[in-house]
């Protein structure tokens, strides 16, 4: 300082961690789901944008097999009770539920790869057969790398959890945002799902075109 | 180093008790970055990185300068043999792609990174190692697209790549996949800057900092962030659809199969107009600052000055298709689009307006930083009003693509843009180094630039205008181009003279400038409250605001918090609207990881682009640096520990 200072208040009694929009933490995970978000909707976008080019939809190929993805969408749906209930207990400084729930959720998500493959197995087309193939892989892989890159966390923050490391605050924060952002991959896919599995559906016998 | 079990309260922390010198000497240990190669490798201070980016991004300009100077050699004479047309295509692409992505705007968001923590008045940006990553993440994929280039493997679909030109059909090889690439590198780099600023800016302001008190370059930092959060994502997808197309045949342009070519126009310029206003609204930040400072005065219409920066942002994302006017679009959206168009003039010309209005209320000095600004103005409203009529469909038709578009983005990039940077160069220098540049080599190379620029860039709207298209390697001689392309070249060296002797003033300034003390130019904002370079530490006790001009308002004695401890890095978060004292926030240490994951993904992006597994594969060495990265080092902290 080159200016002499007058003291106004002293800090020392504030907390070294805060949960929600009062963490760093929070704003770092919000401002990478608002970029996943846009990713996601410009994806959409470009789904529609090229449905407005064509005649028939699905053009040469059958919409993807139902079952699979409405099964992810199920499994993914009941995942968010778990989340919301480590998110809790997180957030209430619960050590011993804290490493249960992200033990919880770190098993949770082996069912939703293996759907996820049965998915992708069952699109009805491939990637390079045409434009609707390719931007329908795009749609289920970018998601699916959601997925994945939530799983790594979520085992990373379980492992730690378990370290003389897991009683810092500052894990329970981790651990509440990431809850959070495994809300955004579940929410995500509800839109994703309707593209995937119920447009063609809903165009199909002649609603465009 | 208190740990585990020792008693919070008595771990040392600033204060009435520690203070001046021995305060200096403790935080200096603590927030230190270790000195030598390793130290260079794994600093996390923003100022470090930021002025190796800034540095790094200026290497840039330079080239693109070069690439720009052999262009108008290549010109300057009609039916010229000097370049052969193939490396022409190549040397205009790496022209507009090094200027857009790996000058503009890392330049802007460097800036960003070294000022916005100062001025905000905290220690440390958030996410410091994210910072150094994200350095690292442009390095590599700037020297990626160099090397490429000089390997004969540069993009030749110029900047803006569009397909079927750059699809696998018409671009075989590997030149667009690079560039490509290039595209994810930097986008990756921008994102995490941005993110990293809009944190900082929303919870490190200094107590008292409200909203309505944050200087307007961290307005403008702020509104340009959202906007790369918000319209990066377009490019990356694009891109990433346009490299898989030619990789793994995905078949998203090509038309044959369903796809469509402009769905890549679309969201490329969904990406490619709010880009431009990511670089141009940064520099507004800086034109506000420095007109501040040297009108001595508070800037005129401040509420009015952060909506209009604010409804820049929101309306850019409502431009795009005027880049696709030639496509032939539903009459209806060439209305909804020349009107926004024109709409955007609105905030831009009231924020002229302001500072005019500044200066003519101040007692404004003619130093060299507000001569560039004056340039910028007289520039840019020039180069505004060449927009506004291109914004018109039936003269946009005419106009589009020739060397009238040429003339009105280089007026609204360099004079909108790259004079407010070279101000803002001259006016934070002494923040920077501790030195002042020379003044009457700066006042030279700004009457050199000025001249050279429009020398340069004047006569190419009646180029345009006498239908010379942009974008071809030479033109014949009985057309009537000839002169105007001689005075551009000509104008061009004269330009690029004045940068050049802009850097010269720069690096010998560093060495030998006058030493400048914390407050060389009596500015308000708290960056000129602490030292000159800046102690590792920032502020060695925060300071609190109590109005828009802190160091104005302060009289002389600044009035601080205290209470953060000295033996950690600790930042204080306030809230997001009113800037209330909330939480301590430990900062966390310099580390090689962000380095090695930069590594990891430059493996993984390079490696794609000869085999698509080298996603999965790659995707294992990152996973596995990130870890690392992010798993905490050493014992617990002290507090608070939860048993």
């Amino acid at each position: 300082m080159t200016l002499p200072v007058r003291f106004t208040r002293d800090l020392s009694e504030l907390p070294t961690h805060a949960f929600g929009t009062r963490s760093l933490t929070w704003w770092g995970v919000v401002g990478f789901m608002l970029i996943e978000g846009t990713g996601f909707a410009l994806a959409i976008a470009a789904y529609f944008f090229l449905m407005s080019q064509e005649q028939l939809w699905p053009p040469s190929a059958l919409p993807p097999k139902l079952l699979w993805g409405t099964l992810t969408l199920a499994v993914m749906l009941l995942s968010d009770i778990p989340n919301v209930w480590v998110k809790k207990a997180a957030e209430e400084e619960r050590l011993r539920d804290t490493r249960i729930g992200l033990v919880i959720m770190s098993i949770v998500v082996i069912p939703l790869l293996v759907l996820r493959g049965f998915e992708f197995a069952n699109l009805n087309i491939g990637w390079d057969r045409n434009a609707y193939g390719s931007i329908l892989w795009a749609l289920l892989l970018l998601h699916t790398t959601h997925l994945l890159t939530d799983w790594v966390d979520t085992l990373v923050l379980a492992a730690l959890m378990f370290t003389e490391h897991g009683g810092e605050g500052r894990r329970f924060v981790d651990t509440s945002e990431n809850g959070l952002y495994w809300h955004f991959v579940v929410l995500s896919w509800i839109p994703l799902y309707v593209v995937i599995y119920w447009v063609p559906r809903m165009t199909t016998g002649g609603l465009i075109g | 180093m208190s740990r585990r079990g020792e008693d919070p309260k008595a771990l040392p922390r600033d204060g009435r008790d520690l203070t001046g010198d021995a305060l200096h000497e403790r935080l200096s240990l603590t927030w230190h970055t270790s000195p030598g190669f390793w130290g260079w490798l794994t600093t996390v201070d923003h100022k470090l990185v930021g002025r190796r980016y800034i540095f790094t991004a200026l290497v840039f300009l330079i080239l693109g300068g070069i690439l720009a100077l052999i262009m108008r050699v290549q010109l300057a004479r009609p039916e010229s043999g000097l370049i052969s047309a193939d490396r022409y295509n190549q040397i205009f692409s790496m022209h507009g792609t090094t200027m857009m992505f790996l000058f503009a705007v890392p330049v802007m968001e460097a800036m960003a990174v070294y000022i916005i923590p100062l001025m905000l008045g905290t220690r440390n940006i958030a996410f410091p190692r994210l910072n150094a990553f994200s350095y690292w993440v442009f390095l590599f994929g700037g020297i990626m697209i160099w090397v490429a280039f000089l390997f004969n493997v540069g993009p030749e679909a110029g900047w803006f790549s569009y397909v079927p030109l750059a699809g696998p059909e018409y671009s075989p090889g590997k030149r667009t996949d690079f560039w490509a690439q290039m595209i994810t590198f930097t986008e990756v780099a921008a994102l995490a800057t941005s993110v990293e600023l809009v944190a900082t800016i929303m919870k490190q302001r200094a107590p008292g900092m409200s909203l309505n008190r944050v200087p307007l370059f961290a307005w403008g930092v702020l509104v340009t962030s959202l906007m790369v959060i918000f319209a990066m994502p377009a490019v990356m997808l694009s891109s990433s659809f346009l490299i898989a197309d030619r990789l793994v045949g995905t078949q998203f342009y090509n038309p044959t199969e369903g796809g469509d070519a402009l769905l890549w126009q679309h969201l490329f310029w969904f990406f490619g107009h709010p880009e431009v206003y990511i670089i141009f609204i940064p520099a507004l930040g800086f034109v506000s600052q420095i007109t501040e400072t040297f009108s001595r005065r508070p800037i005129f219409g401040y509420p009015v000055m952060v909506l209009a920066l604010v409804s820049i942002g929101i309306l850019a994302f409502g431009l795009w298709v005027h880049h696709m006017f030639a496509t032939g679009l539903p009459r209806l959206g060439y209305s909804f689009y020349t009107a926004a168009s024109m709409m955007i003039a609105l905030p831009s010309g009231v924020q002229i307006f302001c500072w005019i209005a500044t200066m003519w209320a101040g007692r404004p000095r003619f130093t060299v930083p507000m001569l560039w600004v004056i340039g910028f103005i007289i520039t840019f409203v020039i180069g505004g009003l060449t927009g506004v009529m291109v914004a018109s469909v039936p003269l946009d038709l005419q106009l589009h693509d020739t060397y009238f578009v040429v003339a009105h983005f280089h007026y609204v990039l360099i004079g909108g843009a790259v004079f407010p940077l070279l101000g803002a160069i001259t006016f934070w220098f002494p923040k920077f180094t501790g030195r002042m540049m020379d003044e009457t080599l700066g006042k030279l190379s700004f009457a050199i630039g000025f001249i050279g620029f429009h020398l340069t860039f004047f006569p190419m709207h009646f180029t345009g205008l006498m239908g010379m298209p942009r974008r071809v390697y030479t033109y014949p001689s009985d057309i009537g181009w000839n002169m105007l392309n001689m005075i551009s070249s000509i104008g061009a060296f004269i330009f690029a003279s004045a940068l050049l002797l802009f850097m010269i003033n720069a690096l010998v300034s560093y060495r030998k400038g006058l030493l400048s003390g914390s407050n060389p130019w009596e500015a308000s904002s708290l960056e000129w409250a602490v030292p000159s370079p800046p102690p590792p530490y920032n502020f060695a006790h925060i300071p609190v605001v109590e109005g828009r001009t802190p160091l104005w308002d302060a009289g002389g004695t600044l009035s601080v918090v205290s209470g953060l401890r000295v033996e950690d890095r600790e930042l204080l978060l306030t809230t997001a609207i009113d800037a209330e004292p909330d939480v301590r926030e430990p900062s966390p240490l310099p580390t090689i990881w962000p380095l090695l994951a930069a590594i990891a993904v430059t493996a993984l992006f390079i490696g794609s682009i000869f085999n698509p597994w080298a996603i999965v594969w790659g995707a294992i060495p990152l996973a596995a640096t990130l870890t690392v990265w992010f798993w905490p080092k050493g014992p617990p902290e002290a507090e608070p520990v939860i048993e």
